[in-house]
């Protein structure tokens, strides 16, 4: 008792999530992460074969976007569903690192936040977590631009 | 026999990709979205460099189905629109390539925020 005083307050904070904090096991979760993302991926590839062979004059190119707007869909609707987090507790990376993740990163806080009001809930905590992603992607984009125009 | 081996390969580099992520996520405590950053980030280098071209030939949907597919064509559209319209190219073509993939995710979220209400979560 007398020892939890010496603790500033921070540090027994610090404590108390230590012992709250879920204890991952480290090999399990690889294994669930590498199953789970691996089957995403096959979806994927399975929606873009399965286009190519019903639209015969779609490119590979034009394919694989419908895939991904396919996929984002498929992933939107089973966040709404509340689908999509049952996934994400034993997948963990497996479910965040496919573009289904990024859709669930979207999706998820414009349900939650929807109470708040239409457009200071919904549209603007919609990005709190995609907000991030599309400008640091968008900043290397640029980058990346200038740098090909001047070599 | 032939389809077999390419999703045995799609399997095997899109899991790989996901795994990294879990690993990054259990040794350095990041949160979901420093991992979604991070894997743009190198998705988009590693295609501005010129490694991500061969991964996407080899592995297909592994390569593009993970974020870091999203990062490869911001960068691959950027390229291309410089190569097409010069410096204006650079501002346009990151979004470009990425409008369609970035339009459903927000019109399906604003849809489905509309709809469904979110449910406590069970951890």
């Amino acid at each position: 008792m007398k020892k939890e005083k010496h603790l500033s307050r921070n540090e027994q904070f610090v404590k108390y999530v230590e012992a709250k904090t879920p204890k991952t096991k480290t090999f399990p979760t690889l294994i669930w992460a590498y199953l789970v993302g691996g089957i995403i991926c096959m979806i994927g590839q399975g929606i873009n074969d399965a286009l190519m062979a019903i639209f015969p004059k779609m490119g590979q190119e034009e394919a694989s976007t419908w895939m991904l707007i396919i996929l984002i869909f498929i992933a939107s609707l089973l966040t709404g569903l509340g689908l999509y987090d049952r996934i994400g507790v034993f997948a963990g990376g497996g479910s965040i690192v496919p573009i289904t993740g990024f859709s669930n990163s979207i999706t998820s806080p414009a349900m939650e936040f929807k109470k708040e009001g239409i457009i200071f809930g919904l549209c603007v905590k919609m990005f709190s977590v995609a907000g991030p992603v599309l400008v640091c992607g968008l900043v290397i984009s640029f980058i990346t631009g200038i740098i090909y125009l001047f070599i | 026999m032939d389809i077999f081996l390419t999703y045995l390969k799609v399997f095997a580099v899109g899991g790989l990709i996901c795994m990294l992520g879990q690993l990054l996520i259990i040794k350095t405590k990041l949160t979901s979205s420093r991992i979604l950053v991070l894997f743009v980030c190198i998705g988009a280098i590693l295609e501005a460099v010129g490694l991500y071209e061969p991964i996407a030939n080899f592995a297909k949907a592994g390569a593009t189905v993970p974020i870091t597919g999203f990062g490869r064509s911001l960068a691959k559209g950027a390229i291309q629109g410089v190569k097409e319209m010069g410096f204006l190219g650079a501002f346009a073509g990151g979004l470009t390539a990425t409008a369609a993939g970035i339009t459903c995710a927000v019109v399906s979220a604003f849809v489905m925020g509309l709809i469904f209400n979110s449910r406590t979560k069970k951890y």
